[in-house]
Protein backbone atom coordinates (compact mmCIF):
# COMPACT_ATOMS: atom_id res chain seq x y z
CA UNK A 1 0.00 0.00 0.00
CA UNK A 2 3.01 2.27 -0.15
CA UNK A 3 1.76 4.07 -3.23
CA UNK A 4 -1.47 5.27 -1.62
CA UNK A 5 -1.37 9.05 -1.52
CA UNK A 6 -1.13 10.34 2.05
CA UNK A 7 -0.69 13.94 3.12
CA UNK A 8 0.07 14.74 6.75
CA UNK A 9 -2.13 17.22 8.61
CA UNK A 10 0.46 19.99 8.65
CA UNK A 11 2.06 19.14 5.35
CA UNK A 12 1.88 21.62 2.50
CA UNK A 13 1.96 20.03 -0.91
CA UNK A 14 2.03 21.27 -4.47
CA UNK A 15 -1.28 20.84 -6.28
CA UNK A 16 -1.28 20.99 -10.06
CA UNK A 17 -4.48 21.15 -12.05
CA UNK A 18 -5.84 22.54 -15.28
CA UNK A 19 -7.94 25.63 -14.79
CA UNK A 20 -9.89 26.88 -17.78
CA UNK A 21 -7.62 24.85 -20.02
CA UNK A 22 -4.38 26.18 -18.56
CA UNK A 23 -2.05 24.21 -16.28
CA UNK A 24 -1.69 25.92 -12.92
CA UNK A 25 -0.15 25.00 -9.64
CA UNK A 26 -0.02 26.20 -6.07
CA UNK A 27 0.34 24.93 -2.54
CA UNK A 28 -2.23 23.48 -0.21
CA UNK A 29 -2.61 21.70 3.11
CA UNK A 30 -5.20 18.91 3.27
CA UNK A 31 -7.69 21.29 4.85
CA UNK A 32 -7.27 24.04 2.26
CA UNK A 33 -10.59 24.59 0.52
CA UNK A 34 -10.59 24.60 -3.27
CA UNK A 35 -12.25 28.03 -3.13
CA UNK A 36 -9.35 29.44 -1.10
CA UNK A 37 -6.83 27.69 -3.32
CA UNK A 38 -8.33 29.26 -6.45
CA UNK A 39 -8.44 32.72 -4.92
CA UNK A 40 -5.32 32.89 -2.80
CA UNK A 41 -2.90 30.56 -4.56
CA UNK A 42 -3.96 30.96 -8.18
CA UNK A 43 -5.22 34.54 -7.78
CA UNK A 44 -8.45 33.70 -9.56
CA UNK A 45 -10.76 35.99 -7.64
CA UNK A 46 -13.75 35.45 -9.92
CA UNK A 47 -14.96 32.55 -7.76
CA UNK A 48 -16.75 34.11 -4.80
CA UNK A 49 -17.18 32.73 -1.31
CA UNK A 50 -20.45 33.41 0.48
CA UNK A 51 -21.37 30.88 3.13
CA UNK A 52 -18.63 28.23 3.16
CA UNK A 53 -21.11 25.49 3.89
CA UNK A 54 -22.54 24.61 0.54
CA UNK A 55 -25.75 26.60 0.67
CA UNK A 56 -25.32 29.82 -1.30
CA UNK A 57 -23.72 28.50 -4.49
CA UNK A 58 -21.46 31.54 -5.01
CA UNK A 59 -18.36 29.30 -5.10
CA UNK A 60 -19.68 26.85 -7.71
CA UNK A 61 -17.09 25.65 -10.25
CA UNK A 62 -16.80 22.62 -12.48
CA UNK A 63 -14.49 19.80 -11.44
CA UNK A 64 -13.88 17.20 -14.14
CA UNK A 65 -17.16 18.18 -15.77
CA UNK A 66 -19.28 18.03 -12.62
CA UNK A 67 -20.51 20.99 -10.67
CA UNK A 68 -18.76 21.36 -7.34
CA UNK A 69 -19.17 23.66 -4.40
CA UNK A 70 -15.52 24.70 -4.21
CA UNK A 71 -16.00 25.60 -0.53
CA UNK A 72 -16.75 21.96 0.19
CA UNK A 73 -14.04 20.48 -1.99
CA UNK A 74 -10.49 20.27 -0.73
CA UNK A 75 -7.75 21.63 -2.96
CA UNK A 76 -5.81 18.36 -2.70
CA UNK A 77 -8.75 16.61 -4.35
CA UNK A 78 -8.18 18.73 -7.45
CA UNK A 79 -4.71 17.32 -8.16
CA UNK A 80 -4.65 16.50 -11.87
CA UNK A 81 -8.24 17.65 -12.33
CA UNK A 82 -9.81 19.95 -14.90
CA UNK A 83 -11.48 22.93 -13.26
CA UNK A 84 -13.74 25.50 -14.84
CA UNK A 85 -14.27 28.94 -13.28
CA UNK A 86 -16.00 32.11 -14.40
CA UNK A 87 -12.73 33.46 -15.79
CA UNK A 88 -12.98 30.79 -18.49
CA UNK A 89 -16.32 31.95 -19.85
CA UNK A 90 -15.34 35.13 -21.64
CA UNK A 91 -12.96 35.10 -24.54
CA UNK A 92 -10.12 37.52 -23.81
CA UNK A 93 -12.51 39.93 -22.17
CA UNK A 94 -15.33 39.54 -24.68
CA UNK A 95 -18.46 38.39 -22.87
CA UNK A 96 -20.09 35.20 -24.10
CA UNK A 97 -23.77 34.92 -25.05
CA UNK A 98 -24.90 33.97 -21.55
CA UNK A 99 -22.94 36.79 -19.95
CA UNK A 100 -24.36 39.28 -22.47
CA UNK A 101 -27.86 38.02 -21.74
CA UNK A 102 -27.27 38.51 -18.01
CA UNK A 103 -26.35 42.13 -18.69
CA UNK A 104 -29.24 42.68 -21.05
CA UNK A 105 -31.93 41.23 -18.75
CA UNK A 106 -30.66 42.79 -15.54
CA UNK A 107 -29.76 39.39 -14.14
CA UNK A 108 -27.14 40.85 -11.84
CA UNK A 109 -26.77 43.80 -9.55
CA UNK A 110 -23.91 43.50 -7.06
CA UNK A 111 -22.58 40.45 -8.89
CA UNK A 112 -21.63 38.51 -5.79
CA UNK A 113 -23.70 35.45 -6.74
CA UNK A 114 -23.13 35.79 -10.47
CA UNK A 115 -19.97 33.77 -11.03
CA UNK A 116 -21.43 30.62 -9.52
CA UNK A 117 -24.71 31.07 -11.33
CA UNK A 118 -23.01 31.52 -14.71
CA UNK A 119 -21.04 28.31 -14.15
CA UNK A 120 -24.18 26.40 -13.12
CA UNK A 121 -26.25 27.78 -15.97
CA UNK A 122 -23.55 26.91 -18.52
CA UNK A 123 -23.41 23.33 -17.22
CA UNK A 124 -27.20 23.16 -17.12
CA UNK A 125 -27.72 24.43 -20.68
CA UNK A 126 -25.25 21.83 -21.96
CA UNK A 127 -27.28 19.07 -20.26
CA UNK A 128 -30.76 20.51 -20.79
CA UNK A 129 -30.63 22.55 -24.02
CA UNK A 130 -34.39 23.21 -24.14
CA UNK A 131 -35.42 23.81 -20.55
CA UNK A 132 -38.83 24.92 -19.35
CA UNK A 133 -39.11 27.91 -17.07
CA UNK A 134 -39.75 25.48 -14.23
CA UNK A 135 -36.51 23.60 -15.01
CA UNK A 136 -34.57 26.85 -14.91
CA UNK A 137 -36.14 27.92 -11.62
CA UNK A 138 -35.42 24.51 -10.07
CA UNK A 139 -31.78 24.78 -11.18
CA UNK A 140 -31.51 28.31 -9.77
CA UNK A 141 -32.80 27.08 -6.41
CA UNK A 142 -29.24 25.93 -5.77
CA UNK A 143 -28.07 29.56 -5.63
CA UNK A 144 -28.88 32.49 -3.40
CA UNK A 145 -29.09 35.99 -4.79
CA UNK A 146 -29.86 38.81 -2.37
CA UNK A 147 -30.37 41.45 -5.05
CA UNK A 148 -32.22 40.53 -8.19
CA UNK A 149 -35.21 38.36 -7.31
CA UNK A 150 -34.03 35.87 -9.96
CA UNK A 151 -36.51 37.03 -12.62
CA UNK A 152 -33.84 38.49 -14.89
CA UNK A 153 -31.75 35.35 -14.62
CA UNK A 154 -34.67 33.14 -15.61
CA UNK A 155 -35.31 35.29 -18.67
CA UNK A 156 -31.63 35.52 -19.58
CA UNK A 157 -31.12 31.76 -19.40
CA UNK A 158 -34.30 31.03 -21.37
CA UNK A 159 -33.35 33.54 -24.03
CA UNK A 160 -29.95 31.90 -24.52
CA UNK A 161 -31.61 28.47 -24.74
CA UNK A 162 -34.07 29.76 -27.34
CA UNK A 163 -31.51 31.50 -29.50
CA UNK A 164 -29.22 28.46 -29.60
CA UNK A 165 -31.94 25.92 -30.38
CA UNK B 1 -15.47 28.74 8.39
CA UNK B 2 -12.59 26.44 7.66
CA UNK B 3 -12.19 22.84 8.75
CA UNK B 4 -9.74 21.92 11.51
CA UNK B 5 -6.53 20.31 10.27
CA UNK B 6 -6.63 16.66 9.22
CA UNK B 7 -4.47 14.17 7.38
CA UNK B 8 -5.58 13.09 3.91
CA UNK B 9 -5.51 9.64 2.35
CA UNK B 10 -6.55 8.98 -1.22
CA UNK B 11 -7.00 5.26 -1.94
CA UNK B 12 -7.50 4.20 -5.55
CA UNK B 13 -9.04 0.79 -4.93
CA UNK B 14 -11.56 -0.66 -2.53
CA UNK B 15 -8.82 -2.81 -0.95
CA UNK B 16 -6.72 0.29 -0.29
CA UNK B 17 -9.71 2.07 1.20
CA UNK B 18 -10.46 -0.85 3.50
CA UNK B 19 -6.82 -1.00 4.59
CA UNK B 20 -6.89 2.72 5.43
CA UNK B 21 -10.13 2.24 7.38
CA UNK B 22 -8.67 -0.74 9.25
CA UNK B 23 -5.70 1.40 10.19
CA UNK B 24 -7.52 4.60 11.20
CA UNK B 25 -11.01 3.35 12.02
CA UNK B 26 -12.80 5.65 14.41
CA UNK B 27 -10.38 8.52 13.85
CA UNK B 28 -11.25 8.63 10.13
CA UNK B 29 -14.15 9.95 8.08
CA UNK B 30 -14.94 8.79 4.57
CA UNK B 31 -15.28 11.56 2.00
CA UNK B 32 -17.55 10.81 -0.96
CA UNK B 33 -19.30 13.75 -2.67
CA UNK B 34 -18.57 15.88 0.38
CA UNK B 35 -21.83 17.82 0.21
CA UNK B 36 -22.78 16.97 3.79
CA UNK B 37 -19.44 16.10 5.33
CA UNK B 38 -17.77 19.23 3.91
CA UNK B 39 -20.37 21.48 5.50
CA UNK B 40 -20.07 19.72 8.84
CA UNK B 41 -16.29 19.91 8.81
CA UNK B 42 -16.35 23.60 7.85
CA UNK B 43 -18.77 24.32 10.67
CA UNK B 44 -16.58 22.23 12.96
CA UNK B 45 -19.39 19.91 13.85
CA UNK B 46 -17.13 17.10 12.69
CA UNK B 47 -13.45 16.74 13.60
CA UNK B 48 -11.47 14.01 11.95
CA UNK B 49 -7.88 12.95 12.36
CA UNK B 50 -7.91 11.48 8.88
CA UNK B 51 -10.06 12.05 5.81
CA UNK B 52 -10.24 9.06 3.47
CA UNK B 53 -11.26 10.38 0.06
CA UNK B 54 -12.99 7.66 -1.98
CA UNK B 55 -13.62 9.76 -5.08
CA UNK B 56 -10.98 7.79 -6.99
CA UNK B 57 -12.87 4.53 -6.37
CA UNK B 58 -14.54 4.60 -9.76
CA UNK B 59 -15.16 0.84 -9.40
CA UNK B 60 -17.93 1.76 -6.98
CA UNK B 61 -19.68 3.99 -9.52
CA UNK B 62 -22.04 1.50 -11.18
CA UNK B 63 -25.59 0.33 -11.58
CA UNK B 64 -26.23 -3.39 -12.01
CA UNK B 65 -29.28 -5.60 -12.42
CA UNK B 66 -29.14 -8.75 -10.28
CA UNK B 67 -32.30 -10.89 -10.66
CA UNK B 68 -35.01 -9.07 -8.74
CA UNK B 69 -32.60 -6.51 -7.34
CA UNK B 70 -30.94 -3.41 -8.65
CA UNK B 71 -27.55 -2.90 -7.13
CA UNK B 72 -26.05 0.58 -7.05
CA UNK B 73 -22.40 1.14 -6.22
CA UNK B 74 -21.81 3.49 -3.32
CA UNK B 75 -20.19 6.10 -5.56
CA UNK B 76 -23.03 6.34 -8.07
CA UNK B 77 -23.65 10.09 -8.32
CA UNK B 78 -27.13 11.37 -7.59
CA UNK B 79 -27.32 13.25 -10.90
CA UNK B 80 -26.44 10.11 -12.86
CA UNK B 81 -28.99 8.07 -10.91
CA UNK B 82 -31.65 10.68 -11.60
CA UNK B 83 -30.82 10.63 -15.32
CA UNK B 84 -30.78 6.82 -15.50
CA UNK B 85 -33.62 5.38 -17.63
CA UNK B 86 -33.07 2.06 -15.86
CA UNK B 87 -33.80 3.56 -12.43
CA UNK B 88 -36.76 5.52 -13.81
CA UNK B 89 -38.06 2.24 -15.24
CA UNK B 90 -37.60 -0.26 -12.43
CA UNK B 91 -37.25 1.95 -9.36
CA UNK B 92 -39.69 4.78 -9.99
CA UNK B 93 -39.84 5.57 -6.27
CA UNK B 94 -36.11 6.27 -6.17
CA UNK B 95 -36.42 8.35 -9.32
CA UNK B 96 -39.14 10.46 -7.69
CA UNK B 97 -37.19 10.73 -4.46
CA UNK B 98 -34.01 11.85 -6.24
CA UNK B 99 -35.80 14.83 -7.76
CA UNK B 100 -36.09 16.20 -4.24
CA UNK B 101 -32.47 15.56 -3.22
CA UNK B 102 -30.61 18.82 -2.72
CA UNK B 103 -30.18 20.91 -5.86
CA UNK B 104 -29.08 20.46 -9.47
CA UNK B 105 -25.62 21.59 -8.35
CA UNK B 106 -25.25 19.34 -5.29
CA UNK B 107 -26.57 16.21 -7.05
CA UNK B 108 -23.74 16.53 -9.55
CA UNK B 109 -21.15 15.20 -7.07
CA UNK B 110 -23.41 13.92 -4.29
CA UNK B 111 -23.52 10.13 -4.12
CA UNK B 112 -26.14 7.56 -3.16
CA UNK B 113 -23.82 5.84 -0.68
CA UNK B 114 -22.77 9.10 0.93
CA UNK B 115 -26.35 10.10 1.60
CA UNK B 116 -27.09 6.75 3.27
CA UNK B 117 -23.87 6.91 5.30
CA UNK B 118 -24.60 10.44 6.49
CA UNK B 119 -28.08 9.36 7.68
CA UNK B 120 -29.71 12.75 7.82
CA UNK B 121 -33.22 12.04 9.20
CA UNK B 122 -34.88 13.92 6.34
CA UNK B 123 -32.75 12.53 3.50
CA UNK B 124 -34.70 11.10 0.58
CA UNK B 125 -32.36 8.32 -0.56
CA UNK B 126 -32.27 6.38 2.72
CA UNK B 127 -36.02 6.93 3.01
CA UNK B 128 -36.65 5.32 -0.39
CA UNK B 129 -34.29 2.45 0.44
CA UNK B 130 -36.02 1.77 3.76
CA UNK B 131 -39.50 2.05 2.24
CA UNK B 132 -38.65 -0.42 -0.51
CA UNK B 133 -37.09 -2.83 1.99
CA UNK B 134 -33.59 -2.59 0.50
CA UNK B 135 -30.22 -3.38 2.03
CA UNK B 136 -26.96 -1.56 2.71
CA UNK B 137 -23.80 -3.49 1.87
CA UNK B 138 -20.83 -2.88 4.17
CA UNK B 139 -17.31 -4.14 3.61
CA UNK B 140 -14.24 -4.26 5.79
CA UNK B 141 -11.13 -6.38 5.95
CA UNK B 142 -13.20 -8.65 8.20
CA UNK B 143 -15.65 -9.38 5.41
CA UNK B 144 -18.85 -8.12 3.80
CA UNK B 145 -22.31 -7.94 5.34
CA UNK B 146 -25.74 -6.76 4.27
CA UNK B 147 -27.89 -4.79 6.69
CA UNK B 148 -31.57 -4.05 6.12
CA UNK B 149 -31.89 -0.33 5.39
CA UNK B 150 -34.60 -0.12 8.04
CA UNK B 151 -32.06 -1.15 10.69
CA UNK B 152 -29.06 0.73 9.31
CA UNK B 153 -29.64 4.17 10.83
CA UNK B 154 -29.91 4.11 14.60
CA UNK B 155 -30.74 7.76 15.15
CA UNK B 156 -30.05 11.09 13.45
CA UNK B 157 -26.60 10.98 11.79
CA UNK B 158 -25.77 7.72 13.53
CA UNK B 159 -25.70 4.28 11.93
CA UNK B 160 -24.57 0.73 12.72
CA UNK B 161 -21.55 1.08 10.42
CA UNK B 162 -18.42 0.07 12.32
CA UNK B 163 -15.37 2.34 12.16
CA UNK B 164 -13.50 0.04 9.78
CA UNK B 165 -16.43 -0.49 7.41
CA UNK B 166 -17.16 1.16 4.09
CA UNK B 167 -20.56 1.25 2.42
CA UNK B 168 -19.83 -0.41 -0.90
CA UNK B 169 -23.30 -0.85 -2.43
CA UNK B 170 -27.02 -0.41 -1.96
CA UNK B 171 -29.42 -3.22 -2.89
CA UNK B 172 -32.84 -2.17 -4.16
CA UNK B 173 -35.64 -4.72 -4.54
CA UNK B 174 -37.40 -4.28 -7.87
CA UNK B 175 -41.13 -4.09 -7.30
CA UNK B 176 -42.60 -4.87 -10.70
CA UNK B 177 -45.90 -3.22 -11.57
CA UNK B 178 -47.53 -1.05 -9.00
CA UNK B 179 -47.80 2.55 -7.96
CA UNK B 180 -45.38 4.84 -6.19
CA UNK B 181 -45.57 8.37 -4.85
CA UNK B 182 -43.15 10.71 -3.13
CA UNK B 183 -44.07 13.99 -1.50
CA UNK B 184 -42.32 16.34 0.82
CA UNK B 185 -42.74 19.66 2.54
CA UNK B 186 -39.65 21.84 2.81
CA UNK B 187 -39.22 25.51 3.65
CA UNK B 188 -37.79 26.17 0.22
CA UNK B 189 -37.14 24.13 -2.90
CA UNK B 190 -34.28 21.69 -2.34
CA UNK B 191 -34.01 22.43 1.36
CA UNK B 192 -34.15 19.74 4.02
CA UNK B 193 -37.61 18.22 4.22
CA UNK B 194 -39.70 19.00 7.28
CA UNK B 195 -41.47 15.77 6.44
CA UNK B 196 -40.97 13.50 3.42
CA UNK B 197 -43.23 10.56 2.61
CA UNK B 198 -42.56 7.72 0.18
CA UNK B 199 -45.16 5.15 -0.83
CA UNK B 200 -45.02 1.97 -2.85
CA UNK B 201 -48.15 -0.07 -3.57
CA UNK B 202 -48.72 -3.42 -5.26
CA UNK B 203 -51.89 -5.31 -6.06
CA UNK B 204 -52.14 -8.33 -3.79
CA UNK B 205 -55.13 -10.67 -3.75
CA UNK B 206 -58.34 -8.71 -3.39
CA UNK B 207 -56.55 -5.55 -2.21
CA UNK B 208 -53.21 -3.82 -2.25
CA UNK B 209 -50.11 -4.27 -0.14
CA UNK B 210 -48.28 -1.08 0.60
CA UNK B 211 -45.26 0.39 2.35
CA UNK B 212 -45.43 3.99 3.49
CA UNK B 213 -42.16 5.54 4.70
CA UNK B 214 -41.82 8.73 6.73
CA UNK B 215 -38.61 10.79 6.71
CA UNK B 216 -37.76 13.81 8.84
CA UNK B 217 -40.22 12.84 11.56
CA UNK B 218 -38.02 10.75 13.84
CA UNK B 219 -34.24 10.48 13.80
CA UNK B 220 -34.44 7.77 11.14
CA UNK B 221 -36.93 6.66 8.48
CA UNK B 222 -40.00 4.88 9.83
CA UNK B 223 -42.06 2.62 7.59
CA UNK B 224 -45.63 1.35 7.84
CA UNK B 225 -46.35 -1.87 5.93
CA UNK B 226 -49.96 -2.87 5.44
CA UNK B 227 -52.73 -4.05 3.22
CA UNK B 228 -55.33 -1.71 1.76
CA UNK B 229 -58.81 -2.72 0.62
CA UNK B 230 -59.80 -2.85 -3.02
CA UNK B 231 -61.95 0.29 -2.87
CA UNK B 232 -63.02 3.03 -0.44
CA UNK B 233 -59.49 4.06 0.35
CA UNK B 234 -60.30 7.47 1.80
CA UNK B 235 -61.46 6.38 5.25
CA UNK B 236 -58.98 3.54 5.32
CA UNK B 237 -55.99 5.75 4.57
CA UNK B 238 -57.05 8.34 7.15
CA UNK B 239 -57.32 5.76 9.91
CA UNK B 240 -54.20 3.76 9.02
CA UNK B 241 -51.96 6.82 8.67
CA UNK B 242 -53.28 8.60 11.76
CA UNK B 243 -52.86 5.46 13.87
CA UNK B 244 -49.26 5.01 12.66
CA UNK B 245 -48.24 8.64 13.08
CA UNK B 246 -49.64 8.43 16.59
CA UNK B 247 -46.96 5.87 17.43
CA UNK B 248 -44.13 8.16 16.24
CA UNK B 249 -42.23 10.62 18.41
CA UNK B 250 -41.73 13.59 16.05
CA UNK B 251 -38.60 15.71 16.36
CA UNK B 252 -38.85 19.30 17.49
CA UNK B 253 -36.63 22.12 16.31
CA UNK B 254 -36.72 25.90 16.66
CA UNK B 255 -38.74 26.34 13.46
CA UNK B 256 -40.92 23.25 13.49
CA UNK B 257 -42.81 21.99 16.53
CA UNK B 258 -43.46 18.31 17.13
CA UNK B 259 -47.20 18.94 16.82
CA UNK B 260 -46.79 20.57 13.40
CA UNK B 261 -44.56 17.71 12.20
CA UNK B 262 -47.15 15.25 13.35
CA UNK B 263 -49.94 17.14 11.54
CA UNK B 264 -47.94 17.39 8.34
CA UNK B 265 -47.12 13.68 8.57
CA UNK B 266 -50.79 12.73 8.76
CA UNK B 267 -51.86 14.93 5.85
CA UNK B 268 -48.89 14.18 3.64
CA UNK B 269 -49.07 10.48 4.54
CA UNK B 270 -52.70 10.23 3.47
CA UNK B 271 -52.13 12.15 0.22
CA UNK B 272 -49.07 10.11 -0.68
CA UNK B 273 -50.69 6.76 0.04
CA UNK B 274 -53.80 7.71 -1.95
CA UNK B 275 -51.69 8.87 -4.88
CA UNK B 276 -49.77 5.58 -4.96
CA UNK B 277 -52.97 3.51 -4.61
CA UNK B 278 -54.53 5.45 -7.46
CA UNK B 279 -51.55 4.69 -9.69
CA UNK B 280 -51.52 1.00 -8.75
CA UNK B 281 -55.21 0.43 -9.42
S1 LIG C 1 -19.53 29.63 -0.47
FE1 LIG C 1 -19.71 27.64 -1.26
S2 LIG C 1 -21.81 27.34 -1.37
FE2 LIG C 1 -21.67 29.24 -0.32
S1 LIG D 1 -26.61 40.16 -7.78
FE1 LIG D 1 -26.20 40.62 -5.72
S2 LIG D 1 -26.38 38.69 -4.78
FE2 LIG D 1 -27.04 38.29 -6.76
Amino acid sequence: MTDVKRIGRDERVRVTCTVNGKRQSGFAEPRTLLSDFLRHELYLYGTHVGCEHGVCGACTVTLNGRLARSCMTFAVQAEGAAIGTVEGLSDAGTLNALQRAFTEFGALQCGFCTAGILISATHFLAKVPNPTEEDVRAMLSGHLCRCTGYEGMVRAILSVAESSS
Amino acid sequence: MKPAPFAYIQPRTEAEALAALAEHGDDAVVLAGGLSLGAMMNMRLVFAGVVIDINQLTDLDYLRNEDDWLRTGAMLRQADALASPEIAGVLPLLHEGLRHVGHYQTRSRGTLGGSVAHADPSAEIPLCLATLGGDVELSSQRGTRRVAARDFAESALSTCRAGDELITALHWPIQGNGGVAFREIAQRHGDFAVVAVAATVRRSGAGFSYSLGFGGVEGRPRVLDGVAPDTNWGGFARDAVAAFVDTLAPMEDPRVSAAYRSDVSVHLGIETLLEALGKAA
